[in-house]
């Protein structure tokens, strides 16, 4: 018994470490490999310099500004939609159709992200280019849009999950003094589980930067700073899918290690975010 | 018993049959493929992405040949495909220019050129303007001109669509027909020739630039300075934005590669790449 324990108390230290060890082990890869742009002192020029490789400018600027604007977009556009669907499954048909809905949203958080690509690229961006007439149909809209379907699975079962978390005799008690669905919503259910419920909406948008693909194929990838949600835009990871051919010893390529630390500062960010209101949310 | 002793027969008298007929059959085929028989290896290939038609159909042909032969092809670009031959990722690596002198140097990279092909501006079929001057292609790419009007089109924006830094298509076209001018930050940048294909032939206002072989109805060739790109004009040297279609190895190739490229040469790869829209070099 006491060997038994012994081994898997190792084994989980062990599966602990590892994982906290490559995750740590990459920031430090990155750090030791863009110390040269942090000696010559680049490093903080090209986190807002535009992209103009012909100039000699390599900023990674436009592509952190096309990040955040395609990823709130994409948070924007998800919140409606999502708490209608976690509403709908969470608190008014909690059985039933609620269900029939559910594993449908659950279905969709396995659909690979190059499929809503394919789907951008044919229906929506011809969609955006003629209601929109003269921009190319691959901006920031577009690419919003889909993502914003892409991280609405996420944000769905996370809200449905902090919806349990109001307990069943307020609930009751609410019930009793005659409280329709709406007054439930907004005097119990919403104090009750906000927090968890913000928790999710960062962990999206985390998702949302962090996805290469729909940017890649429907954002347009122009490297200069957008303009209105009709402009092009490039995203961190985009960029890096775009320039990791470049030749190794290449300026350009160095920047992919500018990229990479802003995108993990950004990701590591949200995640301290999260968790430090999950912590709150608890107590 | 004897019955079943019979059908034992007819069964042999089968298998021999078929093994005749799939003997004469290969007889048949044989010739150049032949020297791909008893290989059972893995041929990566990586790199450019306008040699993906002829790479795809020359793969086709030997694996139908010899089954056990795998030939896998992927995009990537130019200089992911002499980046990724030289660190040995993959055995042939494409290119749709020539290796700079330091990359040779570096790697230690064997070029072997098998077809010539154009790049050639291309806009959406539904546009009127059909031809452009060299300058007034290189004003729209450097975002000078921004509305089809000043080319004697319909008033309305241009999507410039470019590619992206791997290019060897970019190289080409950037090089001989921008003259190494400005490629305005507003283009789309898109990562293959097909890519750019679908870009361009789902956006009405489009202007961007794909190899020759990868023309067909859904982009229009624009004829610049009078001249019309086409595999005759190429040939003739008559439209200059031209470059070689090259496959790299890293030192002399040997093995399954060097029969791969040595078919590439031959009479049937030849009239693949004719086929695929390229100019053969032999």
């Amino acid at each position: 018994m006491d060997v038994k324990a012994f081994l898997s108390k190792s084994m989980f230290l062990g599966a602990c470490l590892l994982s906290t060890g490559i995750t740590l082990g990459i920031l430090g890869f990155m750090l030791v490999l863009a110390y040269p742009l942090f000696a010559r002192g680049l490093f903080w020029e090209m986190l807002i310099q535009p992209w103009s490789p012909g100039q000699g400018l390599f900023g990674v600027g436009p592509m952190i500004t096309g990040t955040l604007c395609i990823a709130s977009l994409a948070v924007v556009i998800s919140i409606p939609i999502s708490l209608g669907v976690a509403c709908f499954v969470g608190i008014v048909h909690p059985g039933g159709k609620g269900r029939i809905l559910k594993s449908v949203v659950e279905a969709m958080t396995s659909v690979p992200t190059v499929i809503y690509g394919f789907v951008g690229v044919f229906l929506l961006v011809p969609l955006v280019r003629t209601l929109f007439s003269g921009g190319s149909g691959m901006c920031i809209l577009s690419a919003g849009m889909m993502l914003g379907l892409l991280i609405s699975p996420t944000m769905i079962l996370f809200f449905v999950q902090s919806f349990t978390l109001v307990p069943q005799n307020h609930l009751d008690a609410a019930d009793a003094l005659g409280a329709n669905t709406v007054q439930k919503f907004f005097y119990i259910v919403l104090p009750w589980a906000w927090k968890s419920m913000v928790t999710g909406l960062i962990l999206s948008f985390g998702r949302a930067m962090g996805d290469t693909l729909i940017a890649l194929m429907i954002s347009g990838n122009a490297a200069a700073f957008p303009e209105s949600v009709l402009d092009p835009a490039r995203t961190l990871t985009a960029h890096i899918a775009l320039i990791i051919a470049a030749d190794f010893d290449s300026i350009e390529f160095k920047t992919l290690f500018v990229c990479g630390i802003s995108l993990y500062a950004m990701t590591g960010f949200g995640v301290v975010l999260a968790r430090g209101l999950g912590q709150r949310g608890r107590a | 018993m004897k019955g079943n002793k019979n059908k034992r027969a007819l069964v042999w008298v089968g298998i021999l049959a078929l093994a005749l007929v799939f003997c004469t059959t290969s007889l048949c085929l044989a010739g150049e493929l032949d020297v791909f028989a008893g290989e059972n290896q893995v041929l990566r290939i990586s790199g450019g992405t306008a040699h993906i038609p002829v790479m795809k159909a020359a793969a086709q042909k030997i694996m139908t040949f010899n089954p056990e032969i795998q030939i896998i092809i992927a995009g990537g670009g130019s200089g992911a495909g002499i980046k990724q031959v030289g660190e040995g990722l993959v055995d042939i690596g494409n290119s749709g220019r020539q290796a700079t002198d330091t990359e040779v140097a570096k790697y230690g990279l064997k070029m072997v050129k098998w077809a010539i092909d154009g790049v050639a501006a291309v806009t959406n079929p539904q546009n009127p303007v059909k031809s452009l001057s060299s300058l007034q292609l290189q004003d729209i790419f450097s975002g000078k001109i921004v509305s089809w009007k000043e080319v004697g089109g319909k008033d309305a924006p241009i999507n410039v669509y470019t590619r992206d830094a791997a290019s060897g298509t970019r190289e080409v076209f950037w090089k001989k027909a921008l003259k190494e001018g400005d490629i305005t930050e507003k283009a789309n940048v898109v990562v293959s020739n097909g890519a750019m294909k679908t870009g361009v032939s789902n956006d009405p206002y489009s202007i961007g630039y794909v190899s020759v072989g990868f023309i067909d109805d859904g982009v229009s060739a624009l004829t610049l300075d009078g001249v019309t790109p086409s595999m005759a004009s190429v040939k003739s040297g008559e439209y200059t934005v031209a470059r070689g279609l090259f496959s790299n190895t890293k030192g002399e190739a040997k093995g399954l590669a060097k029969k791969f490229i040595d078919y590439l040469l031959g009479p049937d790869g030849q009239a693949l790449a004719l086929e695929k829209g390229f100019i053969p070099v032999n």
